[in-house]
């Protein structure tokens, strides 16, 4: 017999612990997972020590640079000043390890954008530290720097304190998931009274005069005052809303990470992707988008609509032919109106950017994907996702990993785990809808909307140069709008706000292409947290190819995490925004720097899907792979390395893009 | 053709049959009644041995000789091993048994020409250090014609007196009564790729995949180790391929048309393109989970696609042992409140 070893990531090059830190300590939680307790054999294993090419590497660096010693790019000192006190590196901070949040910020924050940054850890460190007491970690400190977020833990590490933690802990968290239903179903109540505290919150306007009713009826408070107070309201859900965002989410996490670290011990070679499948929803409000658009689709065909659906024609276009054609298309519209609230309340990022716009706003990314759907129609396809085949598959797959453990012990245990990943996991999966896609783009849109206000008074030219104002600043220029109104003089902003917005997006642009290093300070004992390599796709693997693409540039292969199984050749089409949609043709192979659910629509179009960011857990993995698309996340670099049009193989399996001309 | 003392045809034995067909035999056997596909063939059963056995045993004494061996006098040991080995070697086999491996091996043949053979030891002891100096290895490729065969089964008998078989059963004081070896008789394939699965990971135990190592050729390169075979994990429930590793293939085993094989150099355009299709790897996975399910435990297992027919056929399949040897503390146990395995991740060190 000749089996030989298998081929283990090395763990022994320097470059590689300190990645796999700085990733791990994020996790929005911290979670300290100790590498015993997780990947017990894979950290034990030997097998490295047979693997020479990667453990050339030179003695382990000390230190990554010291954050006093980050200089701010020339010229862009005045925008850096934009940032608040607190968060501004200092010497003090020279003491401690940080590491840039590339996976949530990948790219330089615009001043107000800082926001969430703000107001996710304020939220995630209450959460941590105060209100379910994880025993092992607290929360996270953020500093900006060139636009870019830098983030450091604050671990336990005194074990009286973890003690006394793990009792709050076991008092607090234990309720949470002895309560998981009826707390989550209070949940959601608040998060949609939320919702609608936004939705009808008035846009704001100063009249030329106070209305002849508001004085007739006493009112008493000027149309001034309710700006401040819609302002300050819209702020203030947005706080909230991260609160409710992380009330549940790292006990979601953790109830997931408790039977993944399970399977990963009771079979060391399973995939990360096996074990979602096993635990993720099937009727997740991930994917209702798409389901809309599929009705969408069969609905076009049943009203006799759908040769208005061309390819290449524009969203606009297609509303406008539909509102012309007769009972149908007025029909459609009306289906139409139906889907989108809420479902079109989906943006196409994250939705940490205020540029990641919701499909309602720019409608280019779900109509690029009707045309393909209506085809299929046509061609006798319902749609439908099969519900039960789908339940049928993962009852399937949970027994027969089942019948493959040992002993009737792991059997009950694993039992056990399952139970519970599956009762926490509706939030894990759901949350992001509201939170991260409807309320954010209702956040975005208000403050949009003091953009137009703040820009007809000629604070500046366009309502979205209101984005390069701090949150503080923005209430400082509403206050002066308002104090103007109320003097009956011209406000100041329009002659202090245009010069800082150009100087802000000219920073925007400096930063864009500045380097950053990935870390700061000392470098801590390594950090193993499969939370990491599950939502942000950081492994030991891909940082190696990662660091190995940068060392080997001609290379032809880009490794990334493999999301979704299948391979499959086409030409590379790069896209970089939504608008960009429209260029995709079928069997091409998407590149983009994040895939997102919303991209759902054009998963139908394209062949493969390639992105620089995520993990097996991403949406976008988990879309893909109900799909049945191949697709490689967290490459790292494949828009920068693929050009437009090459032609390129996505093995989903492997994890690997090969550029083949 | 029927099984009788002397013969035992696959499709009528089984597992329960190893004190008179051998581990081997007993395995193909039970793999071609669990429905899985093995090269045709049948076992000469340790009837056919003792008839042998009993004949020599007429001429002159054969088991009281060994069994008065002093095992701390390996002189004598080794002469009187020789010797024995030789008369096993050389005489004729008792027409009626003969006659029963002739009509056999006719009824593998189609259309009245001589189908090559594997002829293979199959050794009927539980014993595994026995059984392994009792000739486990011996496996004679591509025998052609049926005076070879016959030669070969002898060669096989002759394996229970090795020195080193000899001298531990002298040490133990076993009773040479009783000591038998059955002779697996099969159609041999010629094998456009061939190799070994394992259905676990040899390197972490993993019971969720299957590790599969083939090259060109007959299988004999393989478990040879003369070529670096290609090798590819699969997940045993999801079928997904987590890893594939193809190697530059140098040298493949192939029959030589007088009778054995030889090693010859693998074509040049052959040499660094995977040996086998993901639709076989597939195949492999059904055939693997098939057996480990039929026997309850992990399987290493030796498997040949036919030149030609593409056929995929099961050569082999014994228990794993090295890591059901060593399986270890449970994962984890039920817990009373299931909520404390969550401490596990938010416990820390524990």
């Amino acid at each position: 017999m000749t089996l030989r070893p298998a081929r283990q990531a090395s763990v022994n090059s320097p470059w590689l612990r300190f990645n796999l830190a700085t990733s791990c300590i994020l996790v929005l939680a911290i979670l300290r997972l100790h590498p015993r307790a997780l990947l017990v054999r894979r950290t034990k294993l030997p097998a490295s020590r047979t693997r020479s090419q990667s453990m050339t590497s030179p003695a382990k660096p000390k230190s990554f640079p010291l954050p006093s010693s980050l200089q701010v790019v020339p010229g862009t000192e005045r925008a850096q000043a934009a940032n608040p006190y607190h968060i501004q590196f200092s010497k003090a901070d020279d003491g401690r390890f940080w590491f840039y949040n590339s996976m949530h910020f990948p790219e330089p924050m615009s001043a107000f954008d800082m926001v969430t940054a703000e107001a996710a850890y304020c939220a995630l460190g209450s959460a941590n530290t105060r209100v379910h007491c994880l025993p092992t970690t607290l929360g996270i400190d953020h500093r900006i720097i060139n636009g870019r977020v830098y983030i450091g833990g604050n671990a336990v590490t005194d074990s009286a304190e973890v003690a006394r933690r793990t009792q709050e802990f076991q008092k607090r968290a234990f309720y949470y998931y002895e309560n998981w239903e009826r707390l989550y179903a209070q949940w959601r109540e608040k998060m949609m009274a939320l919702i609608r505290e936004a939705q009808s919150l008035p846009n704001p306007r100063l009249p030329q005069l106070e209305p002849l009713e508001h004085v007739h009826a006493g009112r008493g408070i000027a149309s001034n005052h309710d700006l401040l107070v819609t302002y300050q309201k819209t702020l203030e859900g947005y706080f909230r809303m991260w609160h409710h965002h992380f009330e549940f989410l790292l006990l979601g996490y953790g109830a997931y990470l408790t039977f993944f670290s399970f399977c990963k011990k009771a079979f060391p070679e399973i995939t990360d992707q096996t074990v979602a499948r096993m635990v993720s929803g099937i009727e997740a409000e991930i994917f209702r988008p798409d389901e809309e658009l599929r009705r969408l689709a069969r609905r076009a065909v049943d009203l006799g609509v759908d040769a208005h659906f061309q390819e290449g024609h524009g969203a606009e276009a297609i509303l406008e032919s539909l509102q012309n054609a007769g009972p149908g298309g007025v029909a459609w519209l009306k289906e139409l109106e139906t889907s989108r609230d809420p479902w079109f309340n989906i943006n196409v990022g994250d939705g940490f950017y205020h540029y990641h716009r919701a499909w309602n706003d720019d409608l280019s990314m779900p109509f690029a994907g009707l045309p393909g759907y209506i085809a299929r129609v046509k061609a006798g396809e319902s749609l439908q996702r099969p519900f039960e085949k789908l339940q049928a598959e993962r009852r399937q797959l949970i027994q027969d990993y089942r019948e493959l453990l040992s002993t009737d012990a792991e059997r009950a245990a694993y039992d056990q785990m399952i139970t519970l990943a599956h009762r926490v996991f509706p939030y894990v999966e759901g949350h992001k809808f509201y939170c991260e896609h409807w309320y954010t783009n209702l956040f975005f849109n208000k403050i949009r909307e003091f953009g137009a206000l703040l820009s007809e008074h000629g604070f500046f030219p366009q309502s979205e140069d209101v984005f390069h104002l701090t949150h503080y600043e923005l209430e400082t220029a509403i206050i002066d709008l308002m104090s103007a109104w109320s003097a009956g003089s011209a406000p100041r902003g329009p002659a202090y706000w245009p010069e800082v917005v150009v100087e802000r997006r000219a920073a925007l642009e400096v930063w864009a292409k500045h380097d950053t290093p990935p870390a700061l300070g000392e470098v801590p004992e390594v950090i193993d947290d499969p939370a990491i390599v599950m939502l942000w796709g950081i492994t030991r693997e891909s940082l190696d190819a990662w660091l190995s693409a940068g060392a080997t540039g001609d290379s032809n292969e880009i490794r990334g995490f493999a999301a979704s199984s299948g391979v499959v050749e086409g030409p590379a089409r790069i896209v970089k925004s939504v608008e960009e949609i429209a260029r995709l043709q079928k069997g091409d192979i998407l590149i983009c720097h994040i895939t997102n659910p919303t991209w759902a629509p054009v998963f139908q179009k394209i062949a493969g899907a390639v992105s620089d960011i995520g993990g097996s857990m991403s949406h976008a993995a988990i879309v893909a792979r109900e799909y049945g698309l191949p697709a490689v996340v967290g490459t790292g670099s494949a828009t920068s390395r693929i050009k437009d049009g090459q032609r390129v193989r996505v093995d989903g399996a492997r994890g690997i893009v090969t550029i083949l001309q | 053709m029927r099984s009788t003392d002397t013969i035992g045809w696959f499709s009528d034995i089984g597992l329960d049959d190893r004190p008179y067909v051998g581990g081997k035999g007993g395995s193909l056997g039970e793999l071609q009644r669990a429905g899985i596909d093995v090269p045709p063939g049948f076992v000469v059963k340790t009837g056919a041995f003792e008839q042998f056995v009993q004949a020599l045993e007429r001429e002159a004494p054969l088991r009281a000789r060994i069994a008065a061996l002093d095992p701390d006098n390996l002189e004598d040991v080794a002469a009187c091993c020789q010797e024995i080995r030789a008369r096993i070697e050389h005489t004729a086999l008792p027409p009626a048994v003969s006659d029963e491996i002739s009509s056999a091996h006719n009824a593998l043949s189609e259309s009245g020409r001589q189908e090559p053979v594997a002829v293979r030891s199959s050794a009927t002891t539980e014993d595994a250090i026995d059984a392994s100096f009792a000739g486990l290895q011996d496996t004679y490729l591509w025998v052609t014609d049926f005076e070879q065969t016959l030669q070969k089964v002898r060669s096989c008998w002759a394996s229970l007196y090795s020195i080193e078989s000899v001298a531990y059963r002298r040490k133990r004081g076993l009773p040479e009564e009783g000591v038998a070896m059955a002779v697996v008789v099969q159609k041999m394939v010629d094998a456009r790729t061939a190799g070994v699965m394992f259905t676990r990971s040899p390197v972490t135990g993993d019971r969720s995949v299957i590790t599969i190592e083939a090259a060109w050729g007959l299988g004999s390169a393989v478990v040879g180790g003369e070529v670096t075979p290609d090798r590819w994990v699969v997940g045993k429930v999801t079928g997904e391929i987590s890893v594939r590793e193809v190697s530059e293939k140098l040298i493949q085993h192939r029959p030589v048309t007088s009778g054995g094989i030889e090693s010859v150099s693998v074509a040049l355009a052959l040499r660094h393109i995977p040996c086998l299709t993901d639709e076989e790897l597939n195949a492999l996975r059904d055939i693997a989970r098939k057996v480990e399910r039929h026997y309850g435990r992990p399987q290493d297992i030796e498997w040949a696609v036919e030149n030609h027919t593409e056929k995929i056929l099961l050569l082999q399949s014994r228990p794993e042992t090295v890591w059901s040897a060593k399986d270890a503390a449970p994962v984890a146990t039920v817990a009373q409140d299931p909520l404390q395995h969550l401490m596990s991740i938010f416990g820390g060190r524990r």
